[in-house]
């Protein structure tokens, strides 16, 4: 009744603690539970056109929409040298740009920045190694396969294979695979099968 | 790698098209002629359609026609089919969606296929959207094949088996001896899955976390053979090898040694070999070292080695790499409560980082800045802040003023400084003060009486060079009033005295009356402000009189109100007024109470209004932020007519509480029965009536009635209440 001055900082920190939290509360001792997961993936060109997107939560499209558009007018305020990593809700957002394209992680609370730059870089490089020194214009023609890529590389927000080798072999054999279901399927005719035509 | 043409094709004629209208115009024909292909029968370009759709999707267009296509493409045999099957499955359907359910089965059945790349399709996808439900019904097959298959699946299945155990946790009792046994795989990939699911199940679930605690020693040995190996061309990366996979050990070490003395120890060599032996040039090395400093500090780890991970720390602060820079403060931050004089070695570097051009390191050198000041540093550490206060970013301006405000609250080495400092924040960042700082303010001069001169000189000095910030406008005012006689004696001893008249003074002061940039309770301040001095100074009462009748038809109801009770002041109750306007005595200090909002009310105000119809005791509510200061007086007649005389005598009981005493006497010729007496007062505060002694009043003053009220309140300043008198003659 009276409110006791002393209650009051509790009173108004614990909004506070909430926040930081974001993900599931579970009952632990004393310390907080670490968050560890990436929420989504983002590119998109300096004119904020969106060339790709992977999300690891279940959201709707709506709010996928208004996340992406919000998002992309901070990134793209950010002046040329300033740090990758900004605070944006409850999450923190790793961005690096690649000539003209803003390649853009959305991590969780206790997550390492700079191994997600280093994600992000690894990305790159395979997109780069498949496509042979690859430019904007390749993944837009192309988004299906930026996508396998990736795919290949992280499963669920999580690195799956740690060696490049490994990833672009996969996907060439990916590749092949779909390329001998396509030869098997196409219908041809008696004269093409002897080699008449 | 074959193009898809019709893919391309349509790419092409979007991107041509020059205005929005006329994209839209190409995207509904494709549009119309995507669904008219999914209606008719497989014609083997189903792939090339749905992916059109996608593209389709990705720039913002509806495509939720294209869900069951995608349904349909997954359960076909063809791999293409399949492949963008899955992937607009990823795209259109997450589990919000009915249809979602519909791929269970498909997903079952590749789960189990021959073909290792379809078991891989169906993993990614039930590991990116699987529901609940799904993960339910599919986790004893990502089981299976976290046991018996080739190393390319093991690895995803341990993601899967991470992404279920996420959405439904229960099930992590499944997986946990199959990720143990992981453990001892060669494949890189494999063991990086098998680190993140026992990850995983160790946040879940604490009896997990004690066992796999067992896994330290292995954990340690896999780590020191990345670590001391030679190069491996698969797995380098800038001569460090796998650092995906020694981040997520050194993460999984942090889990298992948080409160464990023994685990902390098994890892304790290793952590310092990593912390001395990485390379710390590129960014992947000061990734590693930043997680083995993670690490560090949050296991039971012994102190030389907490040294060390504080110096890298400290290098970090001189990287040239803004990044690096930052998260160094972010993790400083963390350990600054701990580790307090580790990180104050620091704190050079840090307040240079203030003066940095981005504004998210601005914003963590500014917390640790504030974490980081103490008595000792006080004076040079508040100059930083103030200078950091004129030139930070708008956004930043408010949590600097108040982190300067109880940094000098809690070190203020004399009371001048402290003033001073207060007063230099008002100046530069007056807009951005939180509401309490003005109350404080006024609480703090009021009980540096010594310093009452120099400080109305300061204020006045600043009032007249401008009159815009109102915190500064409002403590000035009221400080003016208080104290104004010292302007005029012009002496000071501890600044340059100015030399005023008493108009000069009531110049600026009508002012700040006059003036459209103050706020209706600036004004209010001003006008009690005028109100007092004229009981300290001499010769231009009329002026102040006259001041207060115009304000009476002022068309603010606050400001009338309060001009009409100063006009009453002036005429009926003059022999009152010297008591009522008397100088504030010492107010005591109350504790931080800040009650959720609500500012404190620091006036002890009786209201004399007898006859006047009871007013709502929300009219004097704290928002109206009317800092009527009256000094208490220790007996005050509140009522006097027809003979009957009432009385108010206050005394104070305790920090809350205070007791006040109503005595009522009649002096007319005959008695007055059923005499009561009624109290109000605002949300604040509360009240308690003892029973009166009485109720009725003898004649001629023969006997009196008393009564006892006590009052509470939050903060123990505020009583503003009203009686009234309802007596029933006989």
């Amino acid at each position: 009744m009276f409110a006791l001055v002393a209650n009051q900082k509790v009173v108004i920190d614990w909004p506070c603690f909430w926040v930081v939290l974001g993900g599931s509360f579970l009952p632990r001792g004393v310390y907080t539970v670490l968050l560890f997961k990436m929420q989504f993936m983002l590119l998109f060109s300096r004119q904020g056109k969106l060339r790709l997107q992977k999300w690891y939560v279940p959201l709707s499209d709506k709010e996928k929409k208004k996340i992406t558009r919000e998002l992309v007018q901070t990134v793209l305020a950010r002046k040329p040298k300033m740090c990758s990593f900004l605070e944006w809700r409850d999450l923190k957002i790793v961005y690096k740009r690649y000539a003209s394209l803003y390649f853009c992680c959305a991590i969780e609370d206790q997550d390492n920045e700079l191994i997600t730059l280093e994600i992000i870089h690894r990305y790159v490089e395979l997109l780069d190694k498949y496509f042979g020194s690859v430019c904007e214009l390749d993944i837009i023609f192309n988004f299906e396969k930026a996508y396998f890529i990736l795919d290949e590389f992280l499963l669920g927000g999580e690195a799956q294979e740690t060696s490049k080798k490994n990833v672009l072999k996969a996907i060439e054999q990916a590749d092949l695979l779909q390329e001998d279901a396509k030869e098997a399927e196409t219908p041809r005719s008696v004269l093409e099968e002897i080699g008449l035509t | 790698m074959s193009p898809s043409v019709p893919l391309q094709e349509m790419i092409r004629a979007i991107r041509s098209a020059r205005t929005q209208c006329e994209e839209r115009g190409v995207i509904q024909r494709e549009c119309a002629a995507i669904r008219a292909q999914f209606r008719q029968a497989d014609n083997g370009g189903r792939s090339h359609n749905l992916a059109k759709l996608l593209y389709v999707h990705m720039l913002g267009y509806p495509a939720h026609f294209g869900q069951m296509e995608c349904v349909r493409m997954i359960a076909s045999p063809r791999y293409s089919e399949k492949r963008v099957g899955y992937l607009g499955a990823m795209m259109l359907l997450d589990e919000k969606q009915d249809a979602s359910l519909l791929i269970t089965n498909s997903i079952k059945n590749d789960l189990s296929n021959s073909n290792q790349y379809i078991q891989s399709l169906a993993l990614c996808t039930l590991a990116c959207m699987g529901s609940a439900e799904m993960c339910r019904d599919l986790a004893p097959e990502i089981d299976r094949l976290l046991r018996a298959s080739n190393s390319y699946i093991k690895k995803k299945a341990a993601l899967c088996a991470v992404h279920i155990v996420r959405k439904v946790h229960d099930l992590g009792e499944l997986f946990t001896k199959a990720a143990r046994s992981l453990l001892t795989e060669k494949n890189h990939g494999v063991v990086h899955g098998a680190v993140v699911l026992i990850t995983e199940l160790c946040e879940r679930n604490s009896e997990t976390l004690e066992r796999f605690r067992k896994t330290v020693p292995d954990l340690v040995q896999i780590m020191k053979g990345l670590v001391i190996s030679g190069y491996s061309p698969d797995h380098d990366v800038a001569g460090i090898s796998d650092p995906f996979l020694q981040v997520r050990i050194l993460r999984l070490l942090r889990i298992l040694g948080r409160n464990n003395e023994a685990a902390s120890d098994a890892m304790n060599d290793l952590l310092a070999q990593v912390a001395t032996n990485t390379d710390s040039t590129k960014t992947v090395g000061n990734a590693v070292l930043y997680e083995t400093v993670l690490t560090v500090l949050d296991i039971k780890s012994e102190s030389g080695l907490r040294v060390l991970a504080v110096n890298i720390l400290g290098r970090f602060l001189l990287n040239n790499d803004r990044n690096i820079r930052y998260i160094a403060m972010t993790s400083l931050q963390k350990i600054v409560g701990t580790d307090h004089n580790a990180v104050q070695r620091h704190r050079g570097t840090i307040v240079d980082c203030l003066k940095d051009q981005d504004a998210s390191v601005k914003r963590r050198a500014l917390e640790l800045s504030l974490a980081l000041v103490s008595a000792s540093n006080i004076r040079s550490m508040m100059k930083e802040l103030l200078s950091f206060l004129s030139s930070c970013p708008p956004e930043l301006r408010s949590q600097t003023a108040s982190g300067i405000f109880n940094a000098a609250e809690r070190y203020a080495p004399s009371q001048r400084w402290h003033i001073d400092t207060i007063l230099h924040v008002l100046t530069t960042a007056g807009g951005d003060v939180r509401d309490e700082t003005v109350p404080n303010l006024i609480q703090l001069i009021t009980n540096t009486s010594e310093l009452h001169c120099y400080t109305v000189h300061k204020l006045y000095r600043a009032l007249l060079s401008d009159i815009s910030q109102q915190p500064l406008v409002q403590v000035a005012c009221w400080c003016i009033g208080e104290y104004g006689d010292l302007l005029l004696t012009g002496e000071c001893q501890e600044t340059e005295p100015v030399q005023v008249t008493e108009d000069y003074v009531l110049d600026v002061l009508e002012t700040v009356l006059q003036s459209h940039m103050s706020s209706p309770s600036t004004r209010g301040f001003a006008l009690t402000a005028t109100m007092k001095l004229s009981t300290r100074i001499t010769e231009n009462v009329d002026r102040i009189r006259s001041i207060v009748s115009i304000y009476g038809s002022c068309i603010d109801v606050e400001l009338q109100q309060r001009a009409v009770e100063y006009n009453a002041l002036f005429k009926k109750y003059d022999h009152m007024r010297a008591a009522v306007l008397e100088r504030m005595p010492v107010i005591e200090k109350n504790s931080q109470g800040h009650t959720n909002g609500e500012t404190i009310k620091e006036s002890q105000t009786v209201k004399v209004k007898p006859g006047e119809p009871q007013q709502p005791a929300n009219q004097v509510q704290a928002n109206a932020a009317f800092y009527t200061v009256f000094s208490i007086v220790a007996t005050v007649t509140v009522y006097e007519k027809d003979g009957v005389t009432v009385t108010l005598s206050c005394e104070k009981q305790s920090d809350s509480g205070l007791t006040v005493t109503l005595t009522a006497s009649n002096s007319t010729e005959s008695d007055i029965r059923g005499f009561t007496l009624q109290a109000a007062v605002p949300k604040s505060v509360q009240l308690h009536m003892k029973a009166p002694s009485g109720d009725s009043l003898p004649a001629r003053g023969t006997a009196k009635v008393t009564q006892m009220v006590l009052v509470f309140t939050f903060a123990d300043m505020s009583e503003v209440y009203e009686t009234k008198v309802s007596p029933v003659t006989s």
